[in-house]
C-alpha cells in the first residue's frame, strides 16, 4: 500500500466512525486533494464534511480551531506546512495553549496535517521542515510519518486524540509502497504516539531519523553492513513528545549516536536529541553525537545546489564512521 | 486638526430622546405602589438605529420592569467589579495585564438580554464583564486575577483568560483579532451540529483592521454560518484613534456584502434590540456586523492613563451625556419602577457584596506547585517534562 492510499483510508475510516470528524483545506474537495490524499472522500461524505477552503489560511485555521473549541474534530490540511506559518498563532495561540490557560476546560481536539519538509525542485520557500519549530511547543504533539503503516496509524490516533496534533507528512513519500500487515490494515489499528520504532537492530551505532530521512538511514544501514558496522535504526515517528527512553536504551547499546533530519541544523531535532542523550547517557558515549541536518542555507533551486542542501545517503555513512572512529580521513589508531 | 474636533465631539452627543422621554405623556404609567415584576414596558431606544444592506429594527423595545431593574443591577455590579479591579492593580494584588471594562456595562448586559447561554460569545482581552454576565461569579473572578486557585482557569490564564464552557462562553483571548475567526469556528460547529444557535464574536475598532477578520467573514458569508461579528467601538484602539488607523471607520459598513447595523453601545435597550434582530438574521441568513458605538473610561490597560491621547474633558463629557447605568437609572426613575434612595441602596449592596468577594479571593490558595505540570494536554500518556533545572525539577504530564 502506497503512503497516499494509507492516509486516505485513516480519513476515511476515521470519518465514518466519528461524524464529528471533517476534513478541511484548499483543494481537498472538488480537486480531490492537492496530492489527492483526500480523493474520493467529498463524493462519501458530502460538503458539510469536507470543506474546500479559500486561500485563507490564517481565517480557516482560526475557524477550524474554534470548531474544536465547540467539539468538533477537525482536520485540517495545508498544502505545505510552508503555508501554516500564515496561520501560526492559531496553531501555537488558540490551539496548543488553550487547555493549559483554561485550566482544563478548552479542550483542542484537532489535526494539522500536510506535507513537510523539501520536495523537489521546488525551491525556498516551499521546502522548509517544521518539525523542530512545532517540536519545540508545549502543548501540541507533533508526529511525521515514515511508512505507510506509520501512516495510518500515527493518523488514525491523531484524529483520535483529543490534543492538537501536527501531522508531518513528505510530499515524495506519497507514491512509496510498503508492506503493510493484516493488523494495520484493521480499521482499529492505532499506533501510540510518542513512541519510536526500531527500524533495524543493530549493536555498533544508533541512526535516528524521521520522515524520508529513514528511507535514507536504512539504505546507509546497508552499505555500513558491507564494512562491518551494524547499525540500529531508529524511526522516531514522533517528535513530540520525543521517545527519549527507546533512544537512550539504544545508545546506552550501541555507544554511538548519529542523529539525522532533513531540515536546518540550529535549534533542530538533532540538537535535542543529542542534549537528551547527554543529560541521560552520557557515560556510554564513546563518540561524540554526530549530526546530520540539511544545510543551513535557504533550499537552492539548482539540482546540484539542491542536491548539497539536503543530506544524502552518502553523508550518513561518513557520519556514521567517524561516530565508529572508521572515517578514513583519520589516520589509523586502533 | 479639523478632523480630530469632529471626531472628538461626536462622541458627546447629548441623549436628546431621553430628555424627551420625560415629557413624552403615553411613555409614563400612573404611579403604583407595588410594581409587579413583569410589567411590560416599551422602550425607545436613544437614537434610531442605522442598517447597512439591511432594513434596521425597531427603535422600540419591548421590556419588563423586571428586566429594566436587571439591567441596572448587573451593569452597577460590572461597574464597581472593574472599579475594585483598579484598586487591587494598584496595590499590586494583580500583575501584568489588566484592560478594564467600565463605561461599556451596556453592551454585555443587553447582549445578555437577547440570547441564551447556549449561545456562544468570544471576545478579545477586555472580557471581566463578559465572563460575569455569562454567569460567572465576582470569586472567581477576582481569585483568577490575583492568580489564584478559586479562579475561573484556577489561576493559570489571568486576566485575559476568563473562559465558561457551560455557559458558551469561549474566552478571553489575548491576541488581537483571533476571535473572530475562532467565533466563526463556533458558528461552523453549531451550525454542523444542527444546534439553532448562535455565535457572538466580539473585537475592538482596532482589531477591525485585521486581515483575519476578512477571510473569517468571507468563509462565513460563503457557508452562512450563524455568526455575528461585534465590534466595540470604544474609538481607540490602545493609544490610536480610530481615525488614524481605519480610512473608513464605519465598521458596520465594512462587511461589504455582509449587512450590518450601527448600535448606540451605551444603551442597554438598543444593544439587547440590536441582538436579537442580528440572531434572528443569523440564524436565516448567516453573517451580519453589529458596530456598539461605545466608550471605555479607563485607559487601554492599567498602564495607559488613557489622558495622553483624549482629553479629561471628552472622558467626562461621556460620562455626563452617555453613561449607560445612568440612562437606565432615568429610565426607571421616570418609569416610577424605584427610588433614588432605594438605588443608592442597591449600589451600596453591590459595594459591599463585591468588598466581600475580594475578601474571599484573597483567602484563596495560589495554585499548588504541581499544577506547573497540570492540563499542558488532555492526555499527557505520562510523559516526563521538566522544570528549569531538569534535573532538579521533574513531573509527568497526567
Amino acid at each position: 500500500m502506497n503512503v497516499r492510499d494509507a492516509l486516505n483510508s485513516a480519513l476515511d475510516e476515521e470519518m465514518s466512525a466519528d461524524p464529528k470528524v471533517f476534513l478541511m483545506g484548499e483543494e481537498v474537495g472538488e480537486y480531490q486533494g492537492a496530492y489527492k490524499v483526500s480523493k474520493g472522500l467529498l463524493e462519501k461524505y458530502g460538503p458539510e464534511r469536507v470543506l474546500d477552503t479559500p486561500i485563507t489560511e490564517a481565517g480557516f485555521t482560526g475557524i477550524g480551531v474554534g470548531a474544536a473549541y465547540y467539539g468538533l474534530k477537525p482536520v485540517v490540511e495545508f498544502m505545505t506546512f510552508n503555508f501554516s506559518m500564515q496561520a501560526i498563532d492559531h496553531i501555537i495561540n488558540s490551539a496548543a495553549k488553550s487547555n493549559y490557560m483554561s485550566a482544563g476546560q478548552i479542550s483542542v481536539p484537532i489535526v494539522f496535517r500536510g506535507p513537510n519538509g523539501a520536495a523537489a525542485g521546488v525551491g525556498a520557500q516551499h521546502s522548509q521542515c517544521y518539525a523542530a519549530w512545532y517540536g519545540s511547543c508545549p502543548g501540541l504533539k507533533v508526529l511525521s510519518p515514515y511508512s505507510s503503516e506509520d501512516a495510518r496509524g500515527l493518523l488514525k490516533a491523531a484524529i483520535r486524540d483529543p490534543d492538537p496534533v501536527i501531522f508531518l507528512e513528505n510530499e515524495l513519500l506519497y507514491g512509496e509502497s510498503f508492506p503493510v500487515s493484516a493488523e494495520a490494515l484493521d480499521s482499529s489499528f492505532c499506533l501510540p504516539i510518542g513512541k519510536a520504532k526500531i527500524e533495524r537492530e543493530g549493536r555498533d551505532v544508533t541512526i535516528t531519523a524521521f520522515s524520508k530521512m529513514v528511507g535514507l538511514a536504512l539504505k546507509a544501514a546497508d552499505i555500513l553492513a558491507k564494512d562491518g558496522i551494524s547499525a540500529e535504526i531508529i524511526n522516531l515517528r514522533s517528535i513530540r513528545p520525543l521517545d527519549t527512553p527507546t533512544i537512550n536504551a539504544s545508545v546506552r547499546k550501541t555507544n554511538r549516536l548519529v542523529t539525522v533530519e532533513e531540515g536546518f541544523p540550529q535549534h533542530g531535532v538533532g540538537a535535542e536529541i543529542c542534549m537528551a542523550v547527554v543529560e541521560e547517557s552520557f557515560g556510554y558515549l564513546d563518540a561524540p553525537v554526530e549530526r546530520i541536518a540539511g544545510a543551513d542555507v535557504p533550499m537552492p533551486y539548482a539540482a546540484n545546489l539542491e542536491r548539497m542542501a539536503v543530506p544524502q545517503i552518502e553523508d550518513i555513512v561518513r557520519a556514521a564512521k567517524r561516530a565508529c572512529y572508521r572515517s578514513t580521513a583519520m589516520a589509523a589508531t586502533a | 486638526m479639523a478632523l480630530s474636533t469632529s471626531f472628538r465631539s461626536n462622541l458627546i452627543k447629548p441623549l436628546t430622546a431621553l430628555t424627551a422621554l420625560s415629557s413624552t405623556q403615553h411613555l409614563r404609567r400612573p404611579f403604583s405602589s407595588s410594581v409587579d415584576d413583569s410589567t411590560a414596558l416599551t422602550i425607545e431606544t436613544s437614537v434610531p438605529f442605522v442598517g447597512h444592506k439591511c432594513e434596521p429594527p425597531s427603535r422600540n423595545v419591548e421590556t419588563t420592569s423586571k428586566e429594566l431593574l436587571g439591567f441596572f443591577h448587573d451593569m452597577a455590579l460590572m461597574r464597581r467589579m472593574e472599579i475594585a479591579s483598579d484598586s487591587l492593580y494598584k496595590s499590586k494584588l494583580i500583575r501584568g495585564f489588566c484592560h478594564l471594562y467600565d463605561g461599556q456595562e451596556a453592551v454585555a448586559v443587553g447582549m445578555e438580554a437577547a440570547i441564551t447561554k447556549k449561545d456562544c460569545i468570544i471576545t478579545a482581552y477586555r472580557d471581566h464583564c463578559i465572563y460575569l454576565g455569562r454567569g460567572g461569579t465576582l470569586v472567581e473572578c477576582f481569585s483568577e486575577l490575583m492568580g489564584r486557585q478559586a479562579g475561573c482557569s484556577k489561576g493559570k490564564g489571568g486576566s485575559m483568560h476568563f473562559y465558561k464552557k457551560d455557559s458558551g462562553f469561549y474566552g478571553g483571548h489575548g491576541i488581537v483579532g483571533a476571535q473572530v475567526p475562532l467565533g466563526c469556528g463556533l458558528a461552523f460547529a453549531q451550525k454542523y451540529s444542527k444546534d439553532e444557535t448562535v455565535t457572538f464574536a466580539m473585537y475592538g475598532d482596532g482589531a477591525a483592521n485585521q486581515g483575519q477578520l476578512f477571510e473569517a467573514l468571507n468563509m462565513a458569508a460563503l457557508l452562512d454560518l450563524p455568526a455575528i461579528f461585534v465590534c466595540e467601538n470604544n474609538h481607540y484602539g490602545m493609544g490610536t484613534a480610530e481615525w488614524r488607523a481605519a480610512k473608513s471607520p464605519s465598521y458596520y459598513k465594512r462587511g461589504d456584502y455582509v449587512p450590518g447595523l450601527k448600535v448606540d453601545g451605551m444603551d442597554a435597550f438598543a444593544v439587547k434590540q440590536a441582538c436579537r434582530f442580528a440572531k434572528e438574521h443569523a440564524l436565516k441568513n448567516g453573517p451580519i456586523i453589529l458596530e456598539m458605538d461605545t466608550y471605555r473610561y479607563h485607559g487601554h490597560s492599567m498602564s495607559d492613563p488613557g489622558s495622553t491621547y483624549r482629553t479629561r474633558d471628552e472622558i467626562s463629557g461621556v460620562r455626563q451625556e452617555r453613561d449607560p447605568i445612568e440612562r437606565i437609572r432615568k429610565l426607571i426613575l421616570s418609569h416610577e419602577l424605584s427610588t433614588e434612595a432605594e438605588l443608592k441602596n442597591i449600589e451600596k449592596k453591590i459595594r459591599s457584596e463585591v468588598d466581600d468577594a475580594i475578601a474571599q479571593a484573597k483567602e484563596s490558595s495560589m495554585p499548588d506547585p504541581s499544577e506547573l505540570f497540570t492540563n499542558v494536554y488532555v492526555k499527557g500518556f505520562g510523559i516526563e517534562v521538566a522544570g528549569a533545572d531538569r534535573k532538579e525539577v521533574r513531573g509527568v504530564l497526567p
